[in-house]
């Protein structure tokens, strides 16, 4: 497992407390796990994504990303409609791994109000949690 | 299944191997006052010839096919089972004591159920079929909860009021305590189920109709599916006749989500109406959301083909509280035997059966039509249909139960109590011209 000073956060995305991040061009918002989350599941085997045109509440379980050693609820920081779901995952979940923020991106939302991920972390606050 | 008793040699090496001077011993645990310390109030042991009369006495207090000729299909169906069917599913091979989660010993078991989880995907048109279920209604049960699951935000399902009532009763068993709104589809003039209640509703996770349903007719599934998709709700079907698809197009080519089914006429006795076989079949997209588990094939670290449970959804071993459902059970030994019987009788023998059972009903109708009876639905059968019959057959059908040991069809009031006078008939290869044309003139 990675040391917390090994982990590839980039500067332009914002983190949640619960591991996910999300980047929002316009007004949609890209959905993922951020490097730790993947780091500390491991292998991942399995994600479960919502369907294109379902409605969600910030907050909201959007999904579960299934590894070798664990199965984790994924939540959406953002409110809105689901727009697109990354397909790739269903044949290669592995790309969450190996790229959590460009191949293993997990959804897209329209989000209705940009301002709820003005709560979201940024790296340097994220990484202040994670050393607790 | 073979009967083994203990002898006292087997018991003595038992007590001997759990350190225990006699069977007193072994069971002083048991308080005193809770073991019993004089013989069970029975009768004297049979011979082996009493016995076996005794049975036979027994038996024949019972209506039973083939002596008797039951003109009822209704969930579960006459149908011959070749001998060779029992022969080979009690093969040594198969012999089991429980869920095979040990490939190493149970091969056997594992390539049956495989090759059952093929050959009913390649009969339904679906792509994954499950390792079975206890019968039809648990299955069709268990797809609703699917599609409960899957539309989280709802808690509202349609059933058509043409999947037959004991299936219903189950849903409801399964559905109330949870809140769930059951919309019923009553039925049309033609027999089919009428979806006009769902006009102004969007909020149905599920909707599942029968087909052929309740009444024998065949159902659109095509047209249902077009109306599914315009709520956005999981469609689901069921049928209780399972060879009905070696004619009709399959429910998977109609785009059914999941099917779920009785495979009781593939080989497998009437009894008293059960075990039956559960059927759960569907597209890719839900494998990971049916309950139960697959058998796949595989290849050992020597490369050989070999066969292992492969896959069962993992909220019902890791995250318990997240599971739609905590049904583990799969009736192997009827699966099996479906399977040896869709084998033996092959795609084209399925297909020239299904072709048997529906001229025989269609004769069987033609029949009752010279006899006064009418046809109330428009819709094609498969080998069951309803007819309204003319004033006084409800006595000729008791005196003829009683005295020539036929079952002439099914009251229907009972069930649709609007349907005064109206019988459900089935007629299945077992019925010759012969009885068909007597039980006819039996009730003129």
């Amino acid at each position: 497992m990675k040391e917390i000073s090994e982990l590839n956060l980039p500067e332009d995305i914002k983190y949640s407390k619960d591991h996910e991040w999300a980047k929002a061009e316009d007004d949609i918002v890209t959905i993922g796990i951020n490097d730790y989350a993947q780091d500390q599941l491991g292998e991942i085997v399995f994600i479960e994504v919502p369907e294109v045109g379902d409605t969600l509440e910030k907050g909201d379980e959007f999904g579960t990303v299934e590894s070798v050693k664990a199965v984790s609820e994924v939540y959406t920081p953002v409110s809105g409609e689901v727009v697109e779901v990354n397909e790739s995952l269903e044949d290669a979940p592995e790309n969450v791994n190996n790229s959590p923020y460009e191949d293993g991106w997990i959804i897209k939302i329209k989000a209705g109000d940009l301002s709820e991920l003005d709560n979201l972390l940024d790296k340097t606050a994220y990484l202040k949690m994670l050393e607790g | 299944m073979r009967y083994l008793p203990h002898t006292e040699q087997d018991i003595q090496e038992m007590l001997k191997k759990t350190g225990h001077t006699s069977l007193d011993d072994l069971f002083k645990t048991i308080p005193a006052q809770c073991q019993l310390k004089k013989e069970l109030d029975l009768p004297e042991a049979l011979t082996e010839w009493e016995l076996d009369s005794h049975m036979e006495e027994l038996a024949s207090l019972n209506a039973a096919f083939p002596k008797q000729k039951i003109f009822i299909g209704a969930g579960s169906y006459p149908h011959y089972i070749p001998s060779l069917i029992p022969y080979i599913a009690g093969r040594s091979e198969f012999a089991t004591a429980y869920t095979p989660y040990q490939p190493e010993i149970s091969q056997g078991t594992l390539q049956g159920i495989y090759e059952f989880q093929t050959m009913i995907t390649e009969l339904l048109g679906t792509d994954v079929a499950t390792a079975s279920h206890y019968d039809c209604g648990t299955a069709l049960a268990e797809a609703l909860l699917i599609a409960l699951k899957k539309k989280k935000k709802l808690n509202k399902i349609a059933l058509s009021s043409l999947i037959h009532p004991h299936h219903r009763q189950i849903i409801k068993t399964y559905l109330d305590p949870r809140g769930c709104e059951i919309v019923d589809l009553p039925f049309k003039d033609d027999g089919t189920t009428d979806f006009s209640p769902l006009d102004a509703m969007d909020d149905i996770a599920g909707i599942a109709i029968q087909s052929p349903n309740f009444f024998g007719c065949i159902e659109n599934l095509e047209q249902a599916k077009a109306i599914a998709d315009s709520k956005k709700a999981l469609f689901i079907t069921s049928f209780t006749e399972c060879l009905a698809y070696g004619l009709l197009k399959s429910p998977g080519k109609c785009g059914v989500d999941l099917v779920a089914g009785e495979g009781q006429s593939l080989g497998i006795p009437q009894s008293f109406g059960g075990p039956g076989l559960g059927i759960l079949t569907s597209s890719k997209k839900y494998i990971r959301d049916l309950p139960g588990r697959y058998v796949g094939r595989t290849k050992d670290k020597n490369g050989e083909t070999g066969f292992v449970l492969t896959l069962s959804t993992r909220e019902q071993h890791i995250r318990r509280e997240k599971a739609g459902s905590n049904i583990c059970s799969n009736n192997g030994l009827n699966a099996l035997t479906a399977g040896i019987y869709l084998a033996a009788a092959g795609k084209n023998g399925i297909r020239a059966l299904a072709q048997l059972n529906h001229d025989k009903a269609v004769f069987l109708e033609k029949e009752l039509h010279k006899a006064g009876f009418t046809t109330p639905f428009s819709q094609p059968f498969f080998n069951e249909f309803v007819v309204k019959a003319p004033k006084g057959f409800k006595e000729k059908r008791d005196a003829v139960k009683k005295n020539k040991g036929m079952v002439p069809g099914l009251a229907l009031e009972k069930y649709y109590p609007l349907l005064k006078d109206h019988y459900l008939f089935c007629a299945t290869e077992v019925f010759s011209k012969k009885d068909m044309e007597t039980m006819v003139r039996e009730v003129k």
